[in-house]
C-alpha cells in the first residue's frame, strides 16, 4: 500500500494552481495527478515522493489534505493489461472505489487502486494469487 | 352586515387608553390565577398583577421572551381549558419545539377584526376579490388574512402559496383586486408574468397588496407598485401575540397603526429595558389587552421600530409604528419564515463529518430569497469519497428543510485562513436587496 495525498478543493480559478505550487515550493515533485469534481468542488488525488511532507506544506497554506492508503501494483504495458487485472478482482466479487494508471515505460506501468478499507486484504491476496506484484513507493518514485 | 370599525378607529386616543387599562387588568389577573410561569415572573419581580391602577404600572412588569413561550410549550402558556380553544398555530422552532399559540372563539374574532383593519384602510368592499396567497396552515399568514378579508366583506379566493403559474392564471381570470402574500413572492408573481409576457399593471385586476410576514424596504416597495399599479399596504403582526394584524399601514403609507384596542405597545431600549418616548427607535414590547387563550404580557417582539409622533392624516386615531429597522437578534425571515442561526446550527451537529464552523450566505438575485450554508470538512472526516461529500451536503439540506420548512442549499467550502479565535465570526452575510435599507 502506498500514500496518495487528497485534496478538497473548491471549484474556483486558481486552486489546483495553488495546490501545485505549493508542493513546488516545497521542493516536492508529483508522479500522477488525477481529478474527481463535481459542480461545488474537486478532490484532486496526487502520487508524491513525499507524501508526510506534501500534507505538512498543503495543511500550513490551510488545504483541507489527507493522506489516503491506495493500492499499487505493476501490469503488463499492453492491451488488456488492466483489463486482466480488473477481471481478476471481478471474479472473486470485489469492487473498486477508483483507479488510475500512469508510468508507462516499456514493459509495465503502475496502476493505483482504491479499495474499501474491509476488502483490502481479501483483494491484495486474489491480485497476488494472479501473479500481480504490488508496489511499494520507492518502487514508483525512483 | 359588514363592521367597518369607523366608531373604534376614530375613538379619542383617551376612550382607547381606558379600554387599555380595563383589559390589561383583565389580562394580567388571568395570566396570574391560570399561567404558572406568570405567577412565578411576577412574585419573583414584586410584581402585584391586583394593583395595577394606570398604564404606566406596567413599567414594572416583568417581560415575556420568546424562550419563555418556547420552555413551556405546546399548552403551559395558556390561559384557558383546550376545550375552549378553537383553533391553534404554531411558528417553528429548533428540533421541533415550535411555539404554540391558542385561540378562542372571542379570539378568532378579534384576529378577523384587526386583519380586517387592512381590508378596510385599503378600501375594501364586497365588491372586492382577496386573492390570499400567504401559506394557509399552521402558519397565521394564510387563516388570518383569510378571516379578515371575509371580514371585511370580499369574496375570498383562499389560493395559499405556490405554484405561481397558476396563481398568475387565476389573478386574470378570476379577477382578484386585492392581493395577500409576502412581498417577495409578490415579487416573483410580477417577474415571472413578465417573463411569460404580461403586463402586471394591465393583464391582472389589482388594486392593493397587503403584504407582510417579512421586512421589505422602500424601493422594494416601490417596485413593486410600480409593476403591478397598485397600492403597497405593509401588514406587521407576530404567531405570539395572535398574527398579522398587530398594525397595519393605511392608504397615506406614513406609518402601521397598531390596534390599540387590542394591543398595548410599548418601546424599550434592547439593552436596559427602559421605557422610551415616542419617537425613539427601540424595541417593540406587547401585551394582550383582551386575548383569552393565550395572554402575554410584555412580550419581547425583538423588532426594532418607533411610536411615530402625531395624528396620522387618514384621521384614526390609533398609534401608529414605523416600517421595521430591523432586529435586536440574530433572526431572519426566509422567505416569510422566522429563521434564527442556532437551529441550523442545531442540525450540523448532528454530522460530525462536518467542523462546526459555517457562514450563511443570502441573496435574492431574483426577489426570492436563496440561502446558501457553507460548512467545512471536519479533519477527522475521510473525504476521499465523492460520493460521501455530496451526500452530507444533501442529508444536511434535507434536515433543514425538514427542521427549519426553508429550502436551504449546503455546500462544502475549504477552510479559511481568516483566525478563528478573533471576536465574534461573521455568520450571516447577508447580501439581499430591498429588505431594510437601500
Amino acid at each position: 500500500m502506498i500514500k496518495q495525498v487528497t485534496v478538497f478543493m473548491e471549484n474556483v480559478e486558481g486552486r489546483l494552481a495553488l495546490v501545485c505550487r505549493t508542493l513546488a515550493q516545497a521542493g516536492i515533485n508529483m508522479h500522477a495527478l488525477t481529478i474527481a469534481d463535481t459542480q461545488d468542488f474537486g478532490v484532486v488525488r496526487i502520487i508524491v515522493d513525499d507524501p508526510n511532507r506534501a500534507l505538512d506544506a498543503l495543511t500550513q497554506e490551510n488545504f483541507r489534505a489527507q493522506l489516503v492508503d491506495v493500492a499499487a501494483f505493476s501490469i503488463p504495458n499492453r492491451p488488456g493489461g488492466l483489463a486482466d487485472l480488473l477481471d481478476a478482482l471481478a471474479e472473486a466479487k470485489l469492487n473498486i472505489e477508483y483507479g488510475y494508471c500512469f508510468q508507462t515505460k516499456g514493459e509495465s506501468a503502475v496502476d493505483v487502486l482504491k479499495i474499501k478499507g474491509e476488502n483490502v486484504a481479501r483483494a491484495l491476496e486474489t491480485l497476488a494469487l494472479a501473479g500481480y506484484t504490488t508496489l511499494e513507493l520507492s518502487d514508483i518514485v525512483a | 352586515m359588514i363592521d367597518r370599525q369607523e366608531h373604534v378607529l376614530t375613538m379619542p386616543h383617551a376612550e382607547i387608553e381606558a379600554v387599555q387599562l380595563e383589559g390589561i387588568k383583565r389580562t394580567l389577573i388571568a395570566c396570574y390565577e391560570n399561567i404558572p410561569f406568570y405567577k412565578k415572573s411576577f412574585d419573583e419581580a414584586g410584581f402585584d398583577p391586583y394593583a395595577v391602577s394606570s398604564l404606566s404600572n406596567m413599567e414594572r412588569a416583568p417581560f415575556t421572551t420568546k424562550q419563555d413561550l418556547r420552555d413551556h410549550a405546546p399548552y403551559g402558556m395558556f390561559a384557558r381549558p383546550l376545550s375552549e380553544v378553537a383553533e391553534i398555530h404554531m411558528s417553528s422552532g429548533t428540533t421541533g419545539v415550535a411555539t404554540v399559540g391558542g385561540y378562542t372563539q372571542h379570539d378568532i374574532k378579534i384576529w378577523s377584526d384587526c386583519f380586517a383593519r387592512s381590508m378596510i384602510y385599503a378600501g375594501a368592499t364586497e365588491s372586492d376579490v382577496a386573492h390570499i396567497c400567504y401559506g394557509y396552515g399552521l402558519f397565521t399568514g394564510g387563516l388570518g388574512a383569510h378571516y379578515g378579508s371575509m371580514a371585511a366583506g370580499c369574496t375570498v379566493i383562499p389560493i395559499s402559496a405556490g405554484q405561481t403559474e397558476r396563481q398568475i392564471r387565476v389573478l386574470r381570470e378570476m379577477g382578484s383586486t386585492i392581493l395577500c402574500c409576502t412581498p417577495s413572492y409578490a415579487m416573483h408573481i410580477a417577474d415571472t408574468a413578465l417573463e411569460m409576457g404580461l403586463d402586471p399593471a394591465k393583464d391582472f385586476h389589482l388594486r392593493a397588496g397587503i403584504h407582510g410576514a417579512e421586512p421589505f424596504s422602500d424601493n422594494f416597495r416601490s417596485e413593486l407598485e410600480a409593476k403591478f399599479g397598485y397600492k403597497v399596504l405593509d401588514i406587521y403582526g407576530l404567531t405570539e401575540t395572535m398574527g398579522p394584524g398587530v398594525a397595519g399601514e393605511c392608504w397615506e403609507q406614513s406609518g402601521l397603526h397598531l390596534a390599540e384596542d387590542h394591543f398595548y405597545a410599548e418601546i424599550i431600549d434592547p439593552e436596559t429595558g427602559r421605557v422610551l418616548p415616542d419617537g425613539e427607535w427601540g424595541e417593540l414590547v406587547l401585551t394582550s389587552v383582551d386575548r383569552q387563550a393565550c395572554p402575554v404580557v410584555r412580550y419581547r417582539t425583538r423588532d426594532i421600530t418607533r411610536i411615530i409622533p402625531g395624528v396620522c392624516a387618514c384621521g384614526r386615531t390609533h398609534r401608529r409604528i414605523d416600517r421595521l429597522h430591523g432586529r435586536t437578534d440574530d433572526m431572519l425571515v426566509i422567505r416569510g419564515v422566522n429563521v434564527f442561526p442556532s437551529q441550523i446550527e442545531d442540525v450540523m451537529k448532528t454530522f460530525p463529518q462536518v467542523s462546526s464552523w459555517y457562514q450563511i450566505e443570502l441573496t435574492n438575485e431574483r426577489h426570492l430569497d436563496e440561502v446558501t450554508l457553507k460548512v467545512e470538512i471536519d479533519p477527522e472526516f475521510d473525504f476521499d469519497e465523492i460520493s460521501a461529500l455530496e451526500g452530507v451536503q444533501r442529508q444536511i439540506a434535507s434536515h433543514l428543510k425538514r427542521d427549519l420548512s426553508v429550502k436551504i442549499d449546503v455546500r462544502i467550502v475549504e477552510p479559511k485562513s481568516l483566525p478563528r479565535s478573533e471576536g465574534k465570526a461573521k455568520r450571516v452575510i447577508d447580501l439581499r436587496k430591498g429588505v431594510f435599507n437601500d
